[in-house]
């Protein structure tokens, strides 16, 4: 029985759906090893406190809410110092952060002023004795690692989209604590969070992902993508690194580069002929579907379902299909 | 400038990885290695720096067995000045046993700016720049896609997912870096001369006690071989039956 941290992503006011996901993993393992307590921390600007309870419903026994007018961006100096304060006096078996841009920032930070070590992009765990295992991709996505982490606290960036948020409530006593150092103290400040590249949700957070490749022929046809994207509604847009390079959309777009792995529910690879590395970066989503001109395309051998065809005709269909499958639910 | 970049030799990706015998590392044989991307457009940064603060220093540093000193020769190729050999027999998975080892050094130097690539492909791990900042205790901004300085500060881009950071950081600093920052130059034939020349010392590593051990590694399981569900936009409903029947997606 050990109590675990974690640590809960906001951009904004808002929640990140990977921030659910590391309160259900907590409770997961906490849950594993025999019934510890979740202690969440919830940081924000004013108003983050009103999302305790949601925190509570997912698992946590204890929020901490550390609520400041100077968290409107994210401070990676006060959330390392806030993190690594409550970790010291804690006590906790693990900790567990996300591989988003945002947790791959902090999570190694907050691990390196505790001493310990840190496993990212992790894709599940158990308990073996006094340690917890990890299975990690490694050679991007192309060897997967079983590792060993003997530190205490384990410290555990996951990989988002490996574990669904789950209902779970607990109590979600609310702890109100003050930021470990002045975000104005700061040395490195985020002055702005720009919003938009990308479709409207986010490409790891997305239950579905469209993709489209150098078969769209140009940028501009990228709307036929960004069309089937807004029938699903739940959709995000991605591209492949080809297409980034060649400005059709911005690098942030980009699937399949070290790093950038989307393990969505759905996958719609649109005019994508499956380049190894897009392979590596896409293929342990759930359902894949590509959709190309050329029957021979390695897309095809890891889709679920393909159509041969000219997206230009195939991708408008789908759109109105989807629409009206979306109008009879 | 006195500016430090961290580089790491990696296999080439586009090939079929087998295990080793050990089944712990990746069977070596038939694999080509070069400097990480995200490395060398950390040296692009610092040589771009450097070209443009007359006097500045490049120095470039890899931890490893004898064979990285390959990739640092490299980075000088490209136009860095010094390198320094951080010698391990193997590089280990923990990334806070490398940063500590990196770190003695760095802290040594009087860097102004000290650079590494956002993460390898090889580990996977993306730790290492930031646990040495931490360690250092300088201020550290990661996967940057863009950078200016200007005395003594600097303002760089970060992507997320669906937004971006601008971020503001006195120096000196550790960063890390995207893609998207810049295109690495290609070593000049003279620059591959000249980097024979250039002093590239020789230092042990002093590597700490791992707390993250790989115990396997194995190849991911194949997908199912999936289906052809026909051809053109006449097999749109097939497919919307089955994404809403079998797959449940939709």
């Amino acid at each position: 029985m050990a109590n675990v941290f974690a640590f809960v992503e906001t951009r904004g006011t808002d929640v990140r759906k990977v921030g659910l996901e590391a309160v259900t993993a907590a409770r997961m393992l906490a849950d594993k090893s025999g019934g510890g307590e979740v202690h969440a921390l919830l940081l924000g600007p004013s108003g983050i406190a009103a999302k305790a309870p949601q925190i509570g419903q997912y698992g946590a026994d204890v929020v901490i809410v550390v609520e400041h007018a100077g968290l409107a961006n994210y401070s990676p100096e006060v959330a390392t110092a806030t993190a690594a304060d409550r970790m010291k006096s804690g006590g906790y078996r693990a900790a567990i952060f996300s591989t988003s841009a945002q947790g791959r920032d902090l999570a190694p930070r907050v691990a390196a002023r505790l001493g310990v070590s840190i496993v990212t992009d992790v894709l599940s765990f158990e308990i073996d004795g006094d340690s917890i295992v990890v299975r990690h991709p490694m050679n991007i996505g192309k060897v997967i690692a079983t590792i060993a982490i003997a530190a205490k606290p384990a410290v555990l960036a996951m990989r988002p989209n490996v574990i669904a948020p789950a209902q779970n409530a607990k109590a979600g006593r609310v702890e109100n604590a003050q930021p470990a150092i002045d975000p104005a103290s700061a040395r490195v400040k985020v002055i702005e969070t720009r919003q938009g590249g990308g479709g409207k949700l986010d490409l790891a957070e997305a239950p579905v992902v469209i993709a489209g490749g150098r078969g769209l022929k140009a940028a501009e046809n990228f709307k036929l993508v960004e069309d089937l994207a807004a029938a699903f509604g739940n959709a995000a847009v991605g591209a492949t690194r080809a297409v980034t390079d060649d400005g059709w959309r911005p690098h942030s777009d980009q699937i399949g580069q070290t790093g950038r792995l989307v393990s969505p529910q759905l996958y719609i690879a649109v005019g994508i002929s499956g380049a190894v590395q897009h392979l590596a970066g896409m293929r342990t989503s759930n359902t894949i579907v590509a959709v190309n001109k050329d029957k021979d395309a390695p897309i095809f051998k890891v889709a679920d379902y393909g159509i041969v065809g000219d997206v230009f005709e195939v991708i408008p269909a789908l759109t109105e299909a989807v629409r009206e499958a979306k109008k009879h639910h | 400038m006195k500016i430090a970049v961290c580089v790491k030799r990696v296999p080439d990706m586009d090939v079929r990885f087998r295990i080793g015998a050990d089944n712990v590392s990746v069977d070596q044989a038939g694999l080509k290695f070069d400097i990480n991307d995200f490395d060398a457009w950390a040296v692009e940064a610092a040589l771009q720096l450097k070209d443009k603060n007359a006097g500045s220093e490049v120095t470039v540093i890899s931890l490893g067995p004898d064979v990285v000193q390959e990739t640092i020769r490299k980075a000088l190729s490209m136009g860095a000045d010094r390198g320094i050999h951080i010698k391990a027999d193997k590089v280990p998975f923990d990334g806070l046993a490398i940063a500590k080892a990196l770190s003695a050094e760095l802290k040594t130097g009087g860097y102004d700016l000290i650079l590494f690539g956002k993460m390898s492909p090889d580990s996977s791990n993306g730790v290492v720049g930031p646990m040495a900042a931490e360690l250092l205790g300088l201020p550290c901004v990661t996967a940057i896609s863009s950078l200016e300085i200007a005395n003594g500060k600097g303002t760089a881009k970060r992507e997320l997912e669906g937004a971006q950071e601008i971020v503001e950081f006195p120096l000196p600093a550790v960063l890390t870096v995207d893609e998207g920052l810049n295109a690495a130059r290609l070593p000049s034939l003279k620059g591959i001369m000249a980097a024979k020349k250039k002093p590239l010392e020789v230092k042990p590593a002093a590597l700490t006690e791992p707390q993250v051990t790989v115990r396997k590694l194995e190849l991911p399981a194949e997908r199912k071989a999936g289906r052809i569900v026909g051809e053109g936009a006449a097999a749109v409903p097939e497919l919307v039956r089955l994404l809403q029947t079998e797959a449940k997606v939709l």
